[in-house]
């Protein structure tokens, strides 16, 4: 039986770094055991977008990042038997696997054995009408506007059984982000699905893994109060799993940040409510009996994780379209800045009112009040800012059309000439938005549909 | 805590960190000790009520503190304080990234000295940290 396994988290978001998963292959290279590295590329609104994209083009829906990040690593994979376990397939992981199996060929490598997991698209088996009538978490309503996709969670329990297909890779589109580490778990450990504690124990390994750098170091710096040694090559992070569910969190040597209590503790909690109920598709974890222990430098070992029976239910995003954001920024700077900054806001503000608008905008004053004052005024706690600050004037709004979020940004530019003294560096942008919900659909209506296609050419 | 500590009125940020998640319009603030004897001082007066005053002018309508004890850490999950949520909120900041450091910044608190670590700026009496 495997005795140990070694999972590396080569990114966290669809952004992440591109040569993240290079020291993590040469690190995982030298590990005697199981082996592997996963991506998770995949927000909530990434796989809508992708979803568009295959509208278009029924090659396209997987991330576009896919070579970015694989043709570092692919030849290394390959040579050290390294499983891959990632998202990237979006909303077409079927072409995804086509795509890697064509950068295997131009790099002159044979092809790799890709299981690809379908199941999670509801608006391949649900209608329509059933998904934007279905109460949401949230209690916003979503019928009547265009459904842009629908995609349930699956979990650790699907990817095991594509892993159970001897194959290299894995492709998923939307499963929770944790199942991309429990999944390789449950196959090579063969635990049991109702070990709750196992269970829950590598759904939380797979949390510490899922955002990448964040548990070793990122995401952490705070300069002078909480300092993490050379950021700029941070080192990503790989978890050894012992078949108990105990495991170590570290980092591959020769690389930037580090792995502390404290690191491992803000990832932990990070996305996290109730800490003695994490709900995934396979379990709830109950973490209020984690604790942490130091093994040796950069090495955490985490033990006392509990887990209940998973639930019946299975939680599912469904998006439709959000309408346009409408975001236009204005510089003022120098003697009575703030005065001339809040100014301009006010003639955008009066003439879109009397345009005809009566919705929101939102009025930030960047370097005066803006992310932590909810861009009001009134709120700020800066009551005794510089007379002579640099300054901007930034103001939002989301509507249903594009005309109105496109007013908003021709207003601000008018006051270029028309507004007050020296106004300068106009920026906007008009972006076309996705508006989601959570829904619950029992996992029975689900699990038949849970599919796994093998790619090997 | 004995009671001969020297007090000082700090920000939390001088005995704990701790970063911000977002789930839809609710908001996560974890609010860890730097020292495991911060615990207490942080669990009798970091109550959930003052942390929702803090948090209130974004629009939060409730928050519930969670202890956990063996990490020297709190979770704060404050509800409806993202302006509908990374897909709906008009705020620079959707996801609300930037929102511990109202935790860490905003609430000032006489807090015994031999809370802070060591090596801390703010065991400097010089040390400026307010704004303005």
């Amino acid at each position: 039986m495997t005795e140990r396994v070694f999972i590396a988290g080569g990114a966290g978001f669809s952004g992440d770094r591109f040569d993240a998963a290079v020291p993590l292959v040469a690190h995982l290279a030298s590990c005697d055991g199981a082996r592997y590295l996963i991506f998770e590329v995949l927000a909530e609104r990434t796989i809508a977008l992708a979803q568009i994209s295959k509208t278009v083009d029924p090659d396209l829906g997987y991330s576009p990042y896919l070579e970015a990040y694989l043709r570092p690593v692919l030849e290394q994979i390959k040579m050290h038997h390294i499983k891959v376990v990632s998202n990237m397939g979006a909303a077409n992981p079927l072409a995804a696997a086509k795509h890697i199996n064509k950068l295997a060929g131009e790099l002159g490598l044979p092809p790799f054995r890709i299981a690809v997991l379908s199941g999670d698209d509801l608006s391949t088996y649900l209608d329509e009408q059933t998904l934007l009538e279905a109460p949401t978490m949230e209690g916003n309503q979503l019928s009547g506007r265009d459904l842009k996709a629908a995609n349930v969670y699956l979990g650790g329990d699907a990817v095991a059984n594509a892993l159970a297909m001897d194959v290299d890779f894995v492709l998923v589109g939307r499963t929770t982000d944790s199942a991309l580490v429990l999944g390789p778990l449950l196959h090579e450990f063969g635990w049991a699905n109702d070990d709750w504690d196992k269970l829950a124990a590598g759904t939380i390994c797979g949390h510490l893994l899922e955002c990448g750098a964040q548990v070793t170091g990122a995401y952490f710096a705070d300069p002078g109060f909480k300092d993490v040694p050379a950021l700029a090559e941070v080192g990503f992070p790989v978890a050894e799993v012992y078949e108990s569910g105990d495991f170590i969190i570290t980092k591959p040597e020769q690389t930037g940040g580090c792995v502390t209590s404290a690191t491992v503790t803000e990832q932990l909690l990070y996305e996290m409510h109730d800490p003695t109920c994490y709900v995934v598709p396979d379990v709830c974890a109950d973490v209020s009996g984690l604790y942490l222990t130091e093994d040796g430098i950069d090495r955490i070992l985490v033990r006392g994780i509990k887990g209940s029976p998973r639930p019946e239910q299975l939680k599912a995003t469904v998006c439709v379209d959000g309408g346009f954001m409408a975001e236009a920024e204005l510089s003022y700077a120098g003697m009575n800045s703030l005065a001339r900054a809040k100014l301009a806001a006010d003639i955008v503000l009066e003439r879109m009112q009397k345009s005809g608008f009566n919705g929101e905008i939102r009025r930030d004053i960047i370097g005066a009040f803006s992310v932590l004052d909810g861009g009001d005024a009134s709120a700020s706690q800066a009551n005794n800012l510089p007379f002579d600050g640099d300054y901007r004037v930034r103001l939002s709004l989301i509507s249903a059309d594009h005309k109105t979020a496109q007013t908003l940004c021709d207003e601000l530019q008018h006051l270029y000439c028309s507004g007050p003294a020296a106004g300068g560096g106009y920026r906007s942008s008009v972006t076309p938005q996705m508006a989601s919900a959570s829904i619950l659909l029992n996992r029975t209506l689900i699990e038949p549909h849970i599919a796994v296609e093998v790619v090997d050419r | 805590m004995t009671s001969c500590s020297e007090m000082r009125r700090l920000p939390l940020h001088a005995i704990a960190h701790g970063r911000a998640g977002d789930k839809g319009n609710v908001s996560n603030v974890s609010l860890v000790a730097y020292r495991p004897e911060a615990y207490k001082f942080l669990a009798t007066n970091v109550t959930a009520d003052k942390v929702h005053k803090l948090y209130a002018h974004l629009g939060a309508s409730g928050v519930t503190r969670y202890d956990l004890p063996l990490l020297s850490a709190f979770n704060f999950v404050i509800d409806d304080v993202l302006d509908g949520g990374v897909n709906a909120s008009r705020s620079i900041d959707r996801h609300g990234k930037t929102l511990s450091y109202i935790l860490l910044g905003r609430f000032i608190i006489d807090m015994p000295i031999d809370l802070i670590p060591d090596s801390s700026p703010y065991l400097d009496p010089d040390f400026r940290w307010q704004k303005y």
